[in-house]
């Protein structure tokens, strides 16, 4: 059974935890990785960073910035998976978008990656009927490519993304950007989670905009697992470099959303 | 090369966005193959390109610009179009689809203005709230397009990130768009984006190359020998080139912004010097590094200052069907200089690089009596306050 199977045969429900690699530095986020499983995160995705992260709100965009400036990339993000692998048997999930993919070779890529002993790709802005490439190789090398549904998706888009699922399935909570917390769909993903598992046939998390126990709770009510992003990346924004305060705000915001989970 | 797939210019195209945005994609391909070739719909955009836009533009000859090898300069004269450039026959084209489908609010993304002026215009004649996004640095150094959108009820939104300049504006429009797709039309001024963007935008721009080639053929009784334009997304480019495509005697040239040269990091040169990636929603050339991570490009032309190319153009690169060139900022300002003293026409900075490139053209041409038409994609009232920054006046 891969590592991501097993993750959700025992866990649930299970949580995510994303960060920003290079934010405040690619050293500090090795660091930050370990502290987010010690506190309790079950699986890592680690945001390789994009000079035009179109589908990420400003503090994800901002940490993006901030992590390219300290010279952060795909590239970055991969070795540290590589790392954090020697010492954890967590499932990691490479989060990033196309072009730095594209650029370096679909097939080169995912080879890096399934080395690195990174478990996934997920790659924001590639819908499931493009990166043909990047499919097979991952079949090859059993990296899963985990497709994205949101609130927009129709029957057909659930289908087209059945026909590429393996690992899980990532449930985008609103049609917006990452961090969106304007509104509280919370409910609606999970029912909307619990539909696309029965037609997928695989584990879902929903994601975007968790940042209480509250919200997680609610979201974890019908999904196989959460996934925190904006709430890590801003706790760690506001440790303003600091990387001993970074881990703990980072841990912190773990521990909250834990403590909701166990709740339940 | 395999059986086309929609939305694919041979090996550039296709859809990368994010889910949430492919069943808006969807919608708006369906309404672009079901509704833009209707006659109703054709009917409705070709009156108001008429009476309200002022087509068909002249195609005209140059009474005194000489460029040694053309014997006849032709000049398509988009720049007489309401509103001062091409963009007005896409965004009129959009927001009546965008009105067919029911769509409530209309945004878009501009660099030097020209297409959220023109935006802004299509809505205020057809009624419905107009949101641009601007790159900060765009909003400063084009500052009389920022003030027309706004006496014409539009609001725009300065971009701060990145950059500050259009490819920034185009990021902000999709997470704008992402955010409000139920509601919001995203109206796309170039042909790059996602399918069906480019062949959308192409296909409301082809009016130039139509017009240009039937106006040809009246006026000379045959085609050109070339025909040129600026390249930056490459909407204008890519509307006056669809026409001839077939015409296979007819030497197609686009010419890029070269910025401080192609051999600096100065520049906005993505065919010239870009490699094949993912910006935008498509697969095509962009400037980038090794990481993948876009190039803040330059070009002192706002419009096209941008990393990216529509996906079509990349096709016609690779298939060698249509030659990329490229001018620098100096010889583009010296071309705006040159053709207002002897033709009485004030270009824009965009268009200027299409007539700075002349010389290569003709070199290429070879021969010393050629015929090459110059699409005038814009006029440059735009640019007065570069051009007075950087132009010496008596």
């Amino acid at each position: 059974m891969s590592r991501i199977a097993t993750a959700f045969a025992e866990h649930k429900p299970l949580l995510v935890a994303y960060l920003c690699v290079g934010d405040p530095s690619v050293e500090a986020s090795f660091d930050i990785a370990r502290a987010l499983l010690d506190a309790g995160a079950d699986m890592l995705e680690l945001g390789a960073p994009f000079s035009d992260p179109t589908a990420d709100g400003p503090v994800i965009a901002r940490a993006s910035q901030r992590a390219i400036e300290r010279g952060s990339s795909m590239r970055a993000a991969i070795e540290v998976g590589a790392r954090i692998r020697k010492s954890s048997n967590a499932p990691l999930v490479l989060f990033g978008y196309a072009n730095p993919i594209v650029v370096r070779g679909e097939r080169e890529t995912v080879k890096r990656v399934a080395d690195a002993g990174i478990d996934a790709m997920l790659v924001v802005d590639l819908p499931p009927e493009e990166g043909q490439d990047l499919r097979d190789e991952a079949r090859v090398r059993s990296v899963d490519i985990i497709p994205l549904l949101t609130p927009t998706s129709s029957e057909s888009r659930i289908a087209a993304a059945k026909k590429v699922a393996s690992g899980f399935v990532y449930y985008v909570s609103v049609a917006g950007v990452t961090g969106a917390t304007t509104t509280d769909p919370f409910d609606d993903a999970a029912r909307a989670a619990a539909r696309m598992r029965a037609a997928i046939g695989l584990p879902v998390v929903i994601g975007f905009g968790i940042d209480s126990a509250d919200k997680a709770k609610r979201a974890a009510a019908g999904a196989d697992g959460v996934v925190v992003g904006t709430a890590i990346v801003r706790a760690i924004e506001e440790a303003g470099g600091d990387v001993s305060r970074a881990c703990a705000n980072a841990a912190n915001v773990v521990r909250g959303i834990r403590a909701g989970l166990r709740a339940g | 090369m395999s059986a086309a797939r929609e939305g694919w210019f041979g090996a550039f195209g296709g859809r990368f966005v994010a889910e949430t945005l492919v069943p808006a994609l969807e919608e708006l391909d369906r309404a672009y193959r079901e509704v833009v070739s209707q006659k109703a719909f054709q009917d409705e955009w070709r009156a108001m390109l008429a009476s309200y836009v002022g087509r068909p533009t002249p195609l005209g000859r140059a009474h005194r610009l000489q460029v040694p090898g053309i014997g006849t300069l032709l000049l398509k004269r988009e720049d007489l179009c309401h509103t001062g450039a091409h963009k007005i026959n896409n965004a009129l084209g959009q927001v009546l689809l965008a009105k067919r489908m029911g769509k409530q609010r209309i945004i878009a993304e501009t660099g030097a203005g020209q297409h959220g002026v023109a935006t802004a215009t299509a809505c205020a004649v057809l009624g419905l709230p107009c949101e641009v996004f601007m790159g900060e640095l765009d909003v400063a150094r084009q500052a009389p397009n920022v003030a027309r959108m706004k006496m014409l009820g539009a609001r725009v939104i300065p971009v701060t990130s990145g950059s500050r300049t259009l490819k920034d504006a185009m990021n902000e429009a999709m997470r704008d768009w992402v955010t409000h797709v139920a509601t919001t039309y995203y109206c796309v001024g170039s042909a790059a984006g996602p399918h069906p963007y480019p062949s959308l935008v192409r296909d409301l721009q082809r009016v130039i190359g139509e017009e240009a080639r039937a106006q040809s053929l009246a006026e000379l009784g045959r085609l050109p020998d070339a025909v040129v334009a600026c390249v930056g997304g490459g909407s204008n480019a890519i509307g006056i080139f669809a026409a001839f495509l077939d015409d296979k005697d007819v030497a197609l040239f686009g010419v890029e912004a070269a910025g401080h040269g192609v051999d600096t990091d100065k520049h906005a040169a993505t065919l010239t010097r870009g490699r094949v990636g993912v910006l935008h929603g498509s697969k095509s050339y962009v400037l980038c590094d090794d990481d993948g991570q876009i190039i803040e490009p330059h070009s002192i032309s706002a419009g096209l200052d941008y990393p990216g190319v529509g996906p079509q153009h990349a096709e016609l690169h690779a298939s060698g069907r249509a030659r990329y060139l490229s001018a620098t900022d100096d010889e583009a300002l010296a071309a705006v200089r040159e053709v207002a003293r002897k033709e009485g026409i004030l270009i824009a900075l965009e268009t200027a690089h299409a007539f700075a490139a002349l010389p290569e053209v003709a070199k290429t041409l070879g021969g010393a009596d050629r015929t090459v038409i110059v699409n005038v994609s814009g006029r440059g009232d735009k640019d007065l306050s570069t051009l007075l920054d950087r132009l010496e006046l008596p």
